[in-house]
């Protein structure tokens, strides 16, 4: 990503606009209740540096998190990024070498992680994490079908922040009408989301 | 577009069979394979496979050894390959390998690092990576990646088709999801995706390509990082046990080409009936049509 179209952040890598703040933030809210989970995290890749960025979490590590990074050439979300593909793992606890490098920086150590990319067209923005499903949600292909799908709503949400730092008169007063619209139909259609999903 | 009068090896194209006859090209056949034996009979001895991938771990206990490791860099200079040392960066790579081994114990695997060395141009190191395998001739390739990059499809259409035709079977796992990525969607490559059910060592058939075989790839135990292994999910893990598949085959029958190859995976599929299973009280419990 160049760093033009990287979205306002402060020093600590936060959005700085209080708008996109709430929309990442509903994501990842949205994304643990729909996944019964234990956190939810949006990562913004920067390309340039070569890392991950916590652009918001939910729940485990929702205080202290946001604007860390990590290498983006290591652990799941990595591969996530780099393959643009999505990925269920369970089992990590019991994995003593598991990723320690982001589990250490979290302070927390998840037994499961469904993770997916954030796409705009062929090319990755991000990555999309989920920690600790409930057990009933996990490990099913329809789980990953789930996950993509809601993927595909956050990659909007991780667009619309990352254009309004190219369009300043959005930057100024909220979102711009159109941008508006389309931050509505966002969250609408992630209601519906919820409401319609039958739980396994 | 001008095509050129012979390949790069010298060899004139084969256009038609003017001026020849059939005892001008002899073909010293592999027998035609009992379905069932073709996929149980081989170990994988003798078989090299390739897993392109986020490389492999060194030293894992599931994984066995691994012959050789390269990685693919892109710089200034360009995309090229080197050896390397430095095992897998995330797990993905270890996972497919270790399923390589257990379907085919005794085959060769090797590893081509694509993933984890910079993060832009993978689409370009993907391609150095494949490209590089398919010429040293690897007999069978696990590809569980794919890319949505179109600009890249008619390269990698071109590379499936070298491969296909100098006897590299390319196994590629299908995207996770409904979109349009590559090369799986090409025919002359063997392409995976996964099915729901149970039995660890189920494959099927897909009537309706472009996927064209399913097998396990629901919470798979695979190998993973630090010698241990967890539970994953994904087409990515149902791609090594169809080449695990592939390598059993071709122990048993290295001549076979990569047509024959898919028609025994084929042929094998639990969901195929062959029609040999005639009358009687079986093949009437089994639904076959009298």
């Amino acid at each position: 990503m160049s760093r033009a179209n990287r979205p306002a952040t402060d020093p600590s890598g936060t959005p700085a606009d209080p708008a996109a703040r709430e929309l990442l933030q509903s994501i990842v809210d949205v994304a643990r209740a729909i996944f019964g989970a234990e956190a939810s995290s949006v990562f913004l890749l920067d390309e340039e540096a070569g890392e991950l960025v916590f652009q918001a979490v939910s729940g485990q590590g929702e205080e202290f998190l946001v604007g860390r990074r990590f290498p983006a050439d290591r652990g799941i979300a990595g591969w996530v990024a780099a393959s643009a593909e999505p990925m269920i793992v369970d089992d990590l606890a019991a994995n003593a070498s598991f990723d320690r490098s982001l589990a250490q920086s979290t302070a927390y150590v998840p037994d499961a992680i469904m993770a997916a990319p954030l796409m705009d067209g062929d090319r990755v923005l991000g990555v999309l994490e989920v920690l600790d499903p409930a057990p009933q949600s996990r490990s099913s292909l329809s789980d990953l079908d789930l996950l993509f799908l809601f993927a595909r709503q956050a990659s909007v949400a991780l667009r619309i922040v990352t254009e309004r730092r190219a369009d300043p008169a959005a930057a100024g007063v909220g979102l711009a009408p159109d941008r508006r619209t389309e931050a509505a139909e966002l969250v609408r259609r992630l209601e519906e989301l919820l409401v319609d999903t039958p739980r396994p | 577009m001008t095509t050129p009068s012979s390949t790069a090896d010298g060899r004139e194209l084969t256009w038609s069979l003017r001026g020849r006859g059939p005892a001008d090209i002899p073909v010293a056949a592999a027998a035609l394979p009992d379905a069932a034996a073709a996929a149980t009979g081989g170990t994988g001895r003798g078989v090299r496979v390739c897993v392109v991938d986020s490389g492999v771990e060194r030293d894992h206990p599931v994984v066995g050894p691994v012959h050789g490791s390269w990685v693919v860099v892109k710089d200034d200079d360009g995309v090229r390959v080197e050896r390397t040392d430095t095992g897998d960066t995330c797990g993905h790579g270890t996972a497919c390998a270790g399923i390589v081994r257990r379907v085919a114990p005794e085959c060769e695997l090797y590893s081509v690092r694509v993933l984890g060395e910079r993060f832009s141009g993978t689409g370009d190191v993907l391609m150095g990576g494949l490209r590089w395998a398919v010429r040293q001739g690897f007999d069978v390739v696990n590809l569980s990646l794919s890319t949505t990059r179109t600009r890249f499809a008619e390269e990698l259409h071109a590379l499936a088709d070298e491969a296909y035709f100098t006897s590299t079977v390319i196994v590629a796992s299908a995207h996770n999801t409904p979109v349009e990525s590559f090369p799986w969607r090409f025919a002359s490559v063997v392409s995976v995706g996964s099915h729901h059910e149970d039995d660890p060592g189920l494959h099927l058939y897909n009537p309706r390509p472009p996927v064209e075989f399913f097998a396990p790839g629901q919470n798979v135990e695979v190998a993973w990082l630090g010698g241990g292994t967890i539970r994953t999910t994904g087409n990515s893990f149902a791609t090594p046990f169809i080449t695990g598949l592939a390598a059993r085959i071709l122990s048993a029958h290295p001549r076979m080409t990569p047509f024959q190859l898919k028609s025994a995976l084929y042929l094998s599929a639990a969901n195929v009936r062959l029609p040999h299973a005639g009358s009687g009280p079986q093949a009437a419990a089994d639904g076959v049509p009298q």
